[in-house]
């Protein structure tokens, strides 16, 4: 049984599909794996789950070699396709799955509580959000940037007891840098992936009755909003790398804001006040690169075509309740 | 002829009118205004705008190191925003000077910053770059010696640059700068488009954009292999030029 679990014949091997011959028996899609011919159903079934943990465990591991791999793939890959920057990179999307991917799984204490921050999954699959935003870039935006902050807030962090990652934003800028840039960026790419939805279902949503009474007062009216929001965010406003932020306040107003790099509206020192953000876009040019280039107006413009004003409604609700940040996973 | 009144004279009467309220109650002291003056006489007069300068080389003249594609977005869409951004700036900050307008002139200051750096910086890059294999390291001479001076040898230097240049969080630039104080090259790195010499005093030498649009096309979110790749393609002449004016200045 052991030897059928590690024999390399029985791995996963990423983007190259697992030969299903006539004899293959059950299979763990999933895993790629199947039994071979003459497996007993319950043995086939414990060999399939028991790999599972195995690679869960294993996975772990593996995220500091993903980034070499990756960028090796890539510069083999640019004699080859002109025009990298087009979102049309099927080659390279396939590379892509080709090296391992990180596991969803988090480690687990003898207590079963988990003992690091994980990469939470996307609800919806790469390509949803097109063609506003394109499946390249939510593969890379997720499963490099993202994963990476993950992995380096776990690695700032080893050792210590478990902070919900909501909780290590208020004293993040005291903490360092390390906690500031990974354990922000943590929190702001959950927050991001979570307020989105596929264009046919955002155009069903819209915003409580509460949270557009707010908007209103705050900023005139909806559209009224939607214009300050993308000044806030043209490349003459938010210079750099950052976010802009809908924010609800201690006093219950509504703030539009930006802040730099990681950071965000919840660490006590970036703004003149802590806020919690209700709706946020990342301005990064890795959000927007490849398929937009240098227009950032323009995938600001059509980024409203991908918010869940339901989530963004139930962030409101929870903000004002609480006076206090939007739980994310992760 | 007074400095003020040069400066009247260059106006229009209207905006002068439009202004009346500024120009009484916040009059610029004369030798501020004797400078504007001279500002405004040449720049207006001239047209004295910043330009895109043209690449040393073909847009392809990089590759495999930074594609045709990079170098072409890079330079005319990025580089030439900026100089663009930065004339939109320096008009708004002539009307204002000739206004004696100085609650906007303060306001322009990141306008002036984000986009003349830009320009600066951008100008400076491609001065610096060369094809691969065209200007190997100088075996001997000024730069090697400031090197190894400062570094030990230029590994050493490479080394210690690119991990600062990776380091750089969010958008930025890492440098060499030479110090005028201490004679010593240093290492350096600035965030968003802040210019080196105005922001930390060092003349720039040799400056690498981190900007995730200078290797994004090429390298995705691998920085680390951009900074290591991007060595083969410096101009260390440049580099050595730019070194033997500023210890001479």
């Amino acid at each position: 049984m052991i030897l059928l679990m590690t024999s390399r014949r029985f791995q996963e091997h990423g983007a190259i599909k697992i030969k299903r011959t006539a004899s293959a028996r059950y299979c763990n899609r999933k895993m790629m794996m199947c039994c071979p011919k003459g497996t007993t159903a319950i043995l086939c079934l414990t060999i399939l789950v028991g790999s599972c943990v195995v690679k869960s465990v294993e996975a772990l591991h593996i995220q500091d070699s993903q980034q070499d791999v990756t960028g090796k793939a890539l510069s083999e890959l640019k004699g080859a396709t002109s025009g990298a920057a087009t979102s049309d990179t099927k080659k390279e999307r396939k590379m892509l799955r080709a090296t391992k991917k990180p596991t969803h799984k988090p480690t687990q204490s003898p207590t079963g509580k988990p003992t690091s921050y994980i990469l939470p999954d996307l609800k919806y699959k790469y390509k949803a959000l097109q063609p506003f935003i394109d499946a390249t870039t939510m593969e890379f935006h997720h499963d490099k940037h993202h994963a990476t902050y993950v992995a380096n807030i776990n690695k700032a962090l080893e050792g210590k007891p478990k902070v919900d990652i909501l909780d290590l934003q208020l004293d993040a800028l005291a903490a360092g840098s390390a906690v500031r840039n990974n354990g922000g960026g943590h929190y702001n790419h959950a927050f991001f992936w979570d307020e989105m939805a596929p264009p046919d279902e955002a155009k069903k949503t819209k915003p409580s009755a509460e949270l557009e009474a707010a908007i209103n007062k705050y900023f005139g009216s909806f559209s009224a909003m939607k214009v300050a929001f993308e000044a806030r965010a043209a490349p003459g406003a938010l210079f750099g790398s950052g976010w802009v932020w809908i924010c609800v306040t201690d006093n219950e107003e509504l703030k539009l804001v930006g802040t730099a790099n990681q950071d965000n509206p919840l660490m006590k020192g970036v703004l003149d006040e802590v806020m919690y953000p209700i709706l946020g876009l990342d301005v990064w040019e890795h959000a927007y690169y490849l398929k937009y280039q240098n227009l950032r107006t323009v995938y600001v413009s059509n980024w409203w075509n991908v918010v869940n004003w339901d989530k963004v409604s139930e962030n409101f609700a929870y903000a004002m309740e609480n006076k206090a940040g939007v739980p994310v996973r992760g | 002829m007074t400095a003020a009144t040069t400066v009247t004279k260059i106006l229009r009467p209207a905006a002068l009118r439009a202004s009346g309220v500024h120009v009484h109650s916040s009059k610029l002291p004369s030798e501020l205004a004797k400078s504007a003056s001279a500002y405004l006489s040449s720049a207006s007069s001239s047209g004295n705008k910043a330009i895109l300068p043209d690449l040393p080389y073909d847009y392809n003249a990089l590759e495999p190191i930074i594609s045709t594609e990079t170098m072409t977005l890079h330079h005319t869409k990025h580089h030439n925003a900026y100089v663009t951004n930065l004339n939109v700036s320096l008009e708004k900050l002539d009307t204002a000077v000739s206004t004696g307008d100085v609650s906007s002139i303060i306001s322009l200051q990141g306008a002036l910053k984000f986009n003349g750096g830009g320009h600066l910086n951008h100008s400076l890059f491609w001065e610096n770059l060369c094809p691969k294999g065209t200007i190997d390291f100088p075996s001997s001479g000024p730069l090697k010696e400031a090197i190894e001076a400062r570094f030990g040898n230029v590994e050493n230097m490479k080394k210690e640059l690119s991990a600062m240049s990776v380091g750089v969080q969010g958008s930025g630039w890492g440098w060499l700068g030479y110090d005028v104080k201490t004679g010593h090259i240093e290492p350096a790195t600035c965030p968003n488009q802040d210019p080196l010499h105005a922001t930390t005093g060092l003349i720039p030498l040799l400056g690498i954009d981190v900007w995730e649009h200078a290797y994004y096309v090429d390298y995705r979110n691998v920085r680390p292999n951009y900074v290591n790749a991007i060595w083969d393609v410096i101009d260390w002449k440049k580099v050595e030029e730019r070194l033997v004016a500023a210890v001479a200045k």
